[in-house]
C-alpha cells in the first residue's frame, strides 16, 4: 500500500510517546509517587489503544484534547469541589496520623550526654536544591558507620561512592546533590525536619554540620486520642480538627488536621454573621459591576457605530483602528496605568477634578473609578461588534421605514435596535460572563480594597473571584476549603445566568 | 452598497437621511458628527498619549509626569532594562503564548474535526458536556492546580513552578473546550462532497485532515490563533502563582511587580517596559484586523 511509510510513521511516534511515558512513570515510581504512576501507566495505555489499531477514529481526534481538559481542567474542578467539603487550609494541611507524627517529631530535645552525629544536607541528584525532598546524610561519631535519614526514618548507606571530611562529615555521596551552607539556609522547612528513630525519638540538626539524636517531650495515647506533654504533663484532646489544651485554658498545638466539614463551608457562607453580609455585599458588587459594564460598553459602543457607520466620514479605517487601541493595548499596561491616574496626590484625574478625591481609598470613588476604567477598556470590543452588525443589516428595511415617514430616531429604536440586539444578544451575555469573573481588573486596580473599619477581608470592590483569590492564596491564614466552596458558588451562578441566556438568544434568534 | 445606488436615484448628494435640496443641516449634521469623532478620539487615545509621554519624560517619576513631557530622553528605557531581567521576560511571554498558542489551536482543531465530520456515540452530549465545562472558569480552579503542580514539580523539576514549560501545560487544559464551537462551526462549512472525492480516491482520514481541511480552514484558525494569543498574554492569575522567580517571569508578573515595587518612583521604567510589551499585541490587532473582527463578532471576549 502506498501510505505504508505513514504508518511506519505512526508507530514511531506511537513508540516515543509511549516510551516518554514509561521514563516518566519510572521516575515517579523511584520518587514514590505511586498513583501518579498508576494514572501515568493508564494514559500510556490509552495512547496504544487509541492509536495502534485502525478502529475508533474520532477518538484518535479527541483523545489529545480529552486528556488535557481531563487532567487539567475536569480533575482540577473535581478536586476544587472536593476541598469546598474540608477544612483544608492554615494548620488543617495534613491527615491526623501526620499531625501527630509532625508534632512529636518537632517537640524533639537532645539528650544530654547522647552522641551528635556529622551532618549533611542533601537532596536527590536531579532535584531542585530549594524544594527536594531533603536527606540527612549522617556519619556516627564513634562507628564511622554512615547513614541516610528522610521523613520516613533512618537506613545504612553503603561507604562505596562516599567520600568524607576528616571530621566525618559526607561532602559527596553518589545519587544525592549535597546543599551548600547558602542552600541549607534557604530552606525553612528544615528547621522543623526530623528523622523519625525507631524509638520515637527524632534527630535533628544543629547548625550545619552537626545534628543530634533526641527524645520527644510529646507522646501520643491511641486509646484516649490525647497528646501529653511530659515536660509540663499538659494533655491536648482532639477538637474541630485541632489538639486543644484538655484543661481549657492554654495554647493548642500547633498543627491541625485536614478533615471532612461536610457543608460548613457553603452554610457558613450564608449564615454565619458576618460572612454573610460580606458574602452578599460582595455578590451585589459583582452583579453590579458586571451589568453596568456590560450596558454601558454596549451603549457607548454602540453610539460610536452608529457615529462612524456614514460614508461621508473620511478616513474611516485610521479612525476604527485608533478606537480599538484601549481594547489591543494589554490590560495589564492599561489598567494599572488607569490606577496611576486615579492617584489622589500625583494622578492626572485630579488635576482635572476638583475636590482632592482619593480615588482608591474611598469605597464609592473606588467604584466608579473601576466603572470607568472598565467603560474605556471594554467599548472597542462592543464598537466593533456592533459596526460589524450595523453593517450586516440590509439598507432597504431603513429605506422602508423613512418612506413611511419614520424619523431617524424612530428608525434607529425600532428597526436598528432589535435587530441589532438579535446580532449581539449573546456577546452581551458573554461579555457579562466575562466580566463576571474579571480577576485582573479588580487585582491591578485596588486588590479589591479599599477596605473599611477593622476589616480585612472583605474589600469595597471585591468580586467574588478576587474575594475568594484572596482567601486561599494571599492572606496569612489561606482558607482553601472556604475559597473553593466561593468557587462553586461563583460556577453555579453563572452556569445559571449562562443557561438563561443560552434561552434567552434561542428566542432571540426566532424572532429574526 | 444596494442603498448607496438607490440613493444616487432619490438623492444625488448622496446623504440619503436629508431630503434633497436642504442644505444647512447637512453641513451642522456633518461638524456634529466629525465633533462626536473628534470627542471619541480624545476619550478613547488620552491614556496612550500618558503613557507614551511618561515613558519619554526625562523625571520618570509618577510625581514629574504629565499629557505633555517636559522633554524626550531613553532614561526610561535604560533604568528599566539595568532594574529588571525586562528580555528575558519579553522572550519567556513570546514563548509561552507562542507554543500555548499552536497547540491549542491544533489541539482544538483535531477535536472540531471529529465533532464536524465524524459521527460517533456521545457527540453531541460530548459538545454540550464542553459547554459546561467551559462554565467552571479555568480561574476558578488556581487552588487545584497549585497543589497538582506542585506535587509535579518536586518529581519533575522541568515542569513545576518557575517554569514556562509547566505554565504551559497548565494552559492547555483549556485547549479543548475555549475554540472548539467556534472551529466546528466552520469546518461544518467545508463541503462533505470534497471529503467524499478524497475518500474514493483512496486518501487516509489523517491525509484528509492534514493535507485538505487544516488548508481550508485556515482563516478561522488565524483568527482563533489571534485570541488565544492575545488571551495568554494578557494572562496574570495562573502566571503570577506559578512564576515566582523574577527570571521565569512574563511581561504582565514582571511589569505588574515593577510597578508594585514602587508605585512612583518605577512609573517612568514602568511605562517605558508597557510601550515595548504592547508592541507585539497591537501589530496584532492592527495587521490582522479583519480576522480578529470576525472572531470577536463570533463571541470571543479578551
Amino acid at each position: 500500500m502506498n501510505r505504508s511509510p505513514y504508518v511506519i510513521l505512526k508507530w514511531v511516534l506511537i513508540v516515543l510517546g509511549a516510551g516518554g511515558l514509561l521514563a516518566l512513570a519510572v521516575k515517579l515510581a523511584l520518587a514514590g509517587f505511586w498513583p501518579w504512576v498508576v494514572g501515568i501507566a493508564f494514559v500510556a495505555m490509552c495512547v496504544l489503544v487509541v492509536y495502534g489499531p485502525r478502529r475508533g477514529v474520532p477518538m484518535k481526534y479527541l483523545f489529545p484534547g480529552l486528556l488535557f481538559m481531563i487532567a487539567l481542567q475536569v480533575f482540577p474542578i473535581v478536586l476544587t469541589v472536593a476541598t469546598s467539603f474540608t477544612n483544608y487550609g492554615d494548620g488543617h494541611q495534613v491527615s491526623k496520623q501526620e499531625s501527630i507524627d509532625t508534632l512529636i517529631a518537632q517537640s524533639v530535645q537532645e539528650v544530654p550526654g547522647s552522641p551528635r552525629y556529622a551532618l549533611s544536607v542533601a537532596v536527590r541528584e536531579g532535584t531542585d536544591p530549594a524544594t527536594g525532598e531533603p536527606y540527612y546524610l549522617l556519619t556516627d561519631p564513634t562507628t564511622k558507620q554512615s547513614y541516610v535519614g528522610d521523613a520516613k526514618g533512618l537506613n545504612p548507606l553503603p561507604e562505596a561512592g562516599l567520600t568524607k571530611s576528616d571530621t566525618g562529615k559526607i561532602t559527596a555521596a553518589s545519587g544525592y546533590t549535597i546543599l551548600n551552607a547558602r542552600q541549607v539556609n534557604a530552606r525553612a522547612d528544615l528547621k522543623t525536619f526530623a528523622v523519625p528513630t525507631p524509638d520515637g525519638g527524632g534527630i535533628k540538626a544543629v547548625g550545619l554540620s552537626e545534628a543530634f539524636v533526641g527524645k520527644p517531650t510529646l507522646t501520643y495515647d491511641a486509646a484516649t486520642d490525647t497528646i501529653t506533654d511530659t515536660s509540663n504533663g499538659n494533655q491536648y484532646v482532639a477538637r474541630n480538627a485541632t489538639w486543644v489544651s484538655a484543661s481549657g485554658s492554654g495554647a493548642s498545638l500547633p498543627v491541625g488536621w485536614r478533615e471532612n466539614v461536610g457543608f460548613a463551608n457553603y452554610t457558613n457562607a450564608l449564615t454565619d454573621p458576618t460572612l454573610r453580609t460580606g458574602f452578599f455585599k460582595i455578590l451585589i458588587w459583582n452583579l453590579v459591576f458586571s451589568a453596568f459594564t456590560v450596558i454601558g460598553t454596549f451603549l457607548l459602543g454602540f453610539l460610536l457605530a452608529l457615529l462612524f457607520n456614514d460614508e461621508r466620514v473620511k478616513l474611516k479605517g485610521l479612525w476604527r483602528s485608533l478606537l480599538i487601541l484601549p481594547y489591543a493595548l494589554p490590560i495589564f499596561v492599561t489598567a494599572i496605568v488607569w490606577r496611576s491616574m486615579f492617584n489622589q496626590d500625583y494622578g492626572i484625574i485630579n488635576s482635572f477634578v476638583p475636590g482632592h478625591i482619593d480615588w482608591l481609598g474611598d469605597p464609592t470613588a473606588a467604584k466608579v473609578a473601576i466603572l470607568m476604567t472598565n467603560l474605556w477598556l471594554g467599548f472597542p470590543y462592543m464598537f466593533v461588534v456592533c459596526t460589524g452588525a450595523l453593517q450586516a443589516i440590509p439598507g432597504d428595511i431603513k429605506e422602508a421605514a423613512r418612506i413611511d415617514g419614520a424619523s431617524g430616531w424612530r428608525v434607529i429604536r425600532s428597526i436598528t435596535m432589535p435587530l441589532l440586539l438579535v446580532a449581539v444578544g449573546p456577546l452581551l451575555l458573554a461579555s457579562f460572563a466575562f466580566n463576571f469573573n474579571n480577576f485582573t481588573l479588580i487585582f491591578f486596580m485596588t486588590k479589591g480594597g479599599p477596605f473599611e473599619g477593622n476589616q480585612t477581608s472583605i474589600g469595597s470592590t471585591d468580586l467574588l473571584i478576587t474575594y475568594a483569590y484572596r482567601l486561599a492564596i494571599e492572606g496569612t491564614t489561606p482558607n482553601f476549603g472556604y475559597a473553593a466552596a466561593i468557587s462553586v458558588f461563583i460556577f453555579i451562578i453563572v452556569a445559571a445566568l449562562s443557561l438563561q441566556g443560552f434561552r434567552k438568544a434561542a428566542a432571540l434568534e426566532e424572532v429574526a | 452598497m444596494a442603498t448607496q445606488t438607490q440613493d444616487v436615484v432619490v438623492a444625488p448628494d448622496a446623504a440619503h437621511d436629508v431630503p434633497p435640496g436642504v442644505r444647512p443641516p447637512r453641513t451642522w449634521g456633518a461638524v456634529l458628527r466629525y465633533a462626536g469623532i473628534a470627542v471619541a478620539l480624545v476619550y478613547a487615545l488620552f491614556p496612550v498619549v500618558f503613557i507614551v509621554s511618561s515613558a519619554i519624560n526625562p523625571g520618570g517619576t509618577l510625581t514629574t509626569t504629565s499629557l505633555i513631557p517636559s522633554g524626550a530622553s531613553m532614561v526610561n528605557f535604560n533604568d528599566l532594562f539595568a532594574l529588571r531581567p525586562y528580555w528575558g521576560w519579553y522572550k519567556n511571554s513570546l514563548i509561552i503564548c507562542g507554543v500555548a498558542t499552536i497547540a491549542s489551536v491544533f489541539i482544538g482543531s483535531l477535536a472540531a474535526f471529529a465533532f464536524s465530520r465524524q459521527r460517533f456515540r456521545g457527540r453531541r452530549p460530548g459538545l454540550l458536556t464542553l459547554l459546561l465545562v467551559q462554565m467552571f472558569p479555568a480561574l476558578l480552579t488556581f487552588v487545584a492546580l497549585f497543589t497538582i503542580f506542585n506535587a509535579l514539580g518536586d518529581v519533575i523539576p522541568q515542569l513545576g513552578f518557575n517554569t514556562s514549560a509547566g505554565l504551559i501545560l497548565a494552559y492547555l487544559g483549556g485547549a479543548m473546550g475555549a475554540n472548539v464551537w467556534l472551529l466546528k462551526g466552520y469546518f461544518d462549512t467545508v463541503p462533505r462532497e470534497i471529503d467524499e472525492a478524497a475518500v474514493v480516491d483512496g486518501a487516509s482520514h489523517a491525509r484528509i485532515f492534514f493535507t485538505m481541511h487544516l488548508r481550508l480552514v485556515a482563516p478561522i484558525l488565524v483568527t482563533v490563533g489571534m485570541v488565544a494569543f492575545v488571551g495568554f498574554y494578557n494572562e496574570f492569575l495562573l502566571a503570577s502563582i506559578f512564576l515566582r522567580d523574577v527570571d521565569s517571569q512574563t511581561l504582565a508578573v514582571g511589569l505588574y511587580a515593577l510597578n508594585e515595587a514602587d508605585k512612583s518612583k518605577y512609573f517612568g521604567p514602568f511605562c517605558a517596559g508597557a510601550i515595548l510589551a504592547s508592541i507585539p499585541v497591537v501589530l496584532i490587532y492592527l495587521v490582522g484586523q479583519k480576522y480578529l473582527i470576525s472572531g470577536l463578532a463570533a463571541g470571543s471576549v479578551k
